[in-house]
C-alpha cells in the first residue's frame, strides 16, 4: 500500500533558508546543507527545495548548489524557482534533483510541461499552483511568488496541468502560508477531486491534527509543511507517528534483519 | 570494488554515485561504454521515457557494450528504475521499442494491466520478496521504497520477479536473472532500507 509522505519545505534565498506568512515577511531560520543533513539523518520521506528568488530575478536556482544538496540527500529532492526551459531542468536532475516544480513558466509556456513530461517522464515534473481566495470566496491562481493574479481556476488549470503530463500538483494556499491555522481544506478537496494525479497539500499546516485532516476530509495525497517544522517542537518522525495513529498508512523506520 | 555508472544523458547519477561511496565503492560515472572495462559492477539508472532512454543508449553504444560485458564477462548489473525496465525485451513508453533484452518481459503502462489508482505511482510503498533473494538479505519483509513510475515490468518467466508491491494490482519491484538485477523503485532515495539493498548488490559473488 502506497504511504501518506510528509514533505519538509524548504524556501532557499541567496544563502540561507527563510520562511515567511502569505509569500511575504520572510524570516531566516538557518542554512540549506545543514538542514538537509538533519532531515537525513531523521529519515524524512521526501524534501521540496525552492529557490524563492529564482523567479523574481529570472533565472533557474543554482545547480552547483543544487549539486551539494542532493549529495546529502538521500530520499526524494524536487527542486523549484524561475524554471523556463528544457536545457534547466536537464541541468538540475543530472545536477541530483529528483524532480523538478514548474510554476510561473507554465502561464508563459504550457507546452514546457508537455515536453519535459515527455522528455523525462510524467513522474518527474510536478506543477506548482499557487492559490489565493478573493473576499468572494472565490480563488484564483498567482504566478511569479504570488505577486500575479492569472485568473485562472484553480481546478481548470490543474486540469490542464495534468493532462498535459504533470505528474503531481503541489498545490500552496497563500492566504494560509505560515499562518500555522491549518490547511485550506476546501480548495484541496476540490482540486484532489478534479485531477487524476497525486495533490500535494501545501500551506497552513501548524500541527499534526490538521495533516490528518486533509489527507482523511480532503484527499490529499502527501501533506508539505515548513513553519512547523521551523518554529515549533514538532517533527516529520512526530507528525508520521500522529497519522499513523489516525489510521493513515505512513513508512515505517527501516532496521534491518 | 570499481562500479560504473552509466551515463547516457538522462536522470540522476549524483546521488546514486554519493550512495555508493558512502558504501566503500570506489563509483564513477562512465561516459563511454569501454570504460566500463574496469568496472567490477554496472549501476545502469535512468529517470524518464523508455524509448529515448533506449535512444540515449543505442546512440552512444551502450547496447552491445552493455550486453557483452554482462552476458559474456558476467558483471553484476543493477537497473535502477528506467534503468531496470530498459533490461526487458521491449517497452511501449513511447511507441513499442527493443529494450536491452536481458530479462524477457515487456513494459507497459499501470492502467493498461488493470491497475486503476492513480498514475505514476509516486511514492513509498512495501516490498515483499522470495526470502532467497540476494538483493534483499537482511531487509525484512514489507520494507518501504522509493517509486515514481508509470509503466512496471511484465515479465516472461515468474522466476524472474525478485520482489513484488502492491498498488491496486501487484506490481513487479524487482527482477533478477543470474547476475542481472533491477529494482523499479530507487534505492538511492530509499533512506535506509536503500542503503541496505546497494550494499547487499556490492556485496553479491556470482556462484
Amino acid at each position: 500500500m502506497l504511504k501518506i509522505r510528509v514533505i519538509p519545505t524548504l524556501l532557499w534565498k541567496g544563502f540561507g533558508l527563510v520562511k515567511g506568512v502569505g509569500f511575504n515577511s520572510w524570516r531566516r531560520v538557518g542554512t540549506v546543507l545543514p538542514a538537509l543533513k538533519v532531515y537525513n539523518t531523521r529519515d524524512v520521506d521526501e524534501l521540496v527545495l525552492v529557490d524563492i528568488t529564482a523567479s523574481q530575478e529570472q533565472r533557474a536556482p543554482d545547480h552547483e548548489a543544487v549539486a551539494d544538496f542532493s549529495d546529502e540527500c538521500y530520499v526524494p529532492l524536487t527542486v523549484g524557482g524561475g524554471i523556463n526551459d528544457l536545457q534547466q531542468i536537464v541541468v538540475l536532475l543530472r545536477a541530483g534533483a529528483d524532480k523538478i516544480s514548474i510554476n510561473s513558466a507554465a502561464f508563459v509556456n504550457p507546452e514546457l510541461v508537455d515536453q519535459a513530461a515527455m522528455r523525462f517522464g510524467a513522474q518527474c515534473v510536478v506543477v506548482s499552483i499557487d492559490v489565493r481566495r478573493h473576499d468572494d470566496g472565490a480563488c484564483s491562481v498567482f504566478s511569479h511568488s504570488g505577486t500575479l493574479d492569472t485568473r485562472k481556476d484553480p481546478c481548470s488549470w490543474a486540469r490542464e496541468m495534468a493532462s498535459r503530463g504533470a505528474g503531481e500538483i503541489l498545490l500552496t494556499s497563500i492566504d494560509r502560508d505560515g499562518t500555522m491555522q491549518g490547511y485550506d481544506l476546501r480548495l484541496v478537496e476540490q482540486i484532489a477531486a478534479c485531477v487524476d494525479i497525486p495533490v500535494i497539500a501545501s500551506g497552513g499546516a501548524g500541527n499534526y491534527q490538521h495533516m490528518v485532516e486533509v489527507i482523511q476530509q480532503a484527499g490529499a495525497s502527501a501533506v508539505a509543511a515548513a513553519s512547523m517544522f521551523h518554529f515549533t517542537e514538532q517533527t516529520p518522525a512526530g507528525a508520521k507517528q500522529a497519522l499513523h495513529l489516525a489510521g493513515i498508512p505512513v513508512r515505517q523506520n527501516f532496521v534491518a534483519v | 570494488m570499481k562500479v560504473g555508472i552509466v551515463n547516457y544523458g538522462m536522470g540522476n547519477l549524483g546521488s546514486v554515485r554519493r550512495a555508493l561511496e558512502d558504501l566503500g565503492a570506489d563509483a564513477f560515472i562512465a561516459e563511454h561504454p569501454m570504460s566500463l572495462f574496469e568496472a567490477n559492477r554496472i549501476v545502469l539508472p535512468g529517470v524518464g521515457a523508455f524509448s529515448e532512454g533506449m535512444a540515449h543508449l543505442q546512440e552512444g553504444g551502450w547496447v552491445q557494450a552493455i550486453r557483452r560485458f554482462v552476458l559474456t564477462e558476467r558483471k553484476p548489473l543493477l537497473g535502477i528504475c528506467l534503468g531496470m525496465q530498459m533490461l526487458a525485451s521491449e517497452g511501449e513508453e513511447g511507441g513499442i521499442t527493443a529494450g536491452l533484452d536481458l530479462i524477457g518481459g515487456r513494459i507497459r503502462r499501470l492502467d493498461t494491466v488493470g491497475c486503476s489508482l492513480r498514475v505514476p505511482h509516486v511514492g513509498w510503498n512495501d516490498v515483499t520478496f522470495p526470502e532467497d533473494q540476494p538483493l534483499f538479505a537482511h531487509v525484512p519483509q514489507h520494507s518501504d521504497f522509493y517509486f515514481v513510475h508509470s509503466y512496471a515490468f511484465d515479465p516472461v518467466r515468474p522466476q524472474d520477479v525478485a520482489a513484488s508491491t502492491s498498488y491496486g494490482i501487484t506490481i513487479v519491484a524487482g527482477v533478477r536473472h543470474e547476475n542481472v538485477f533491477g529494482t523499479q523503485f530507487h534505492p538511492e532515495k530509499s533512506s535506509r532500507a536503500g542503503r541496505q539493498l546497494l550494499r547487499n548488490f556490492m556485496e553479491f559473488v556470482a556462484c
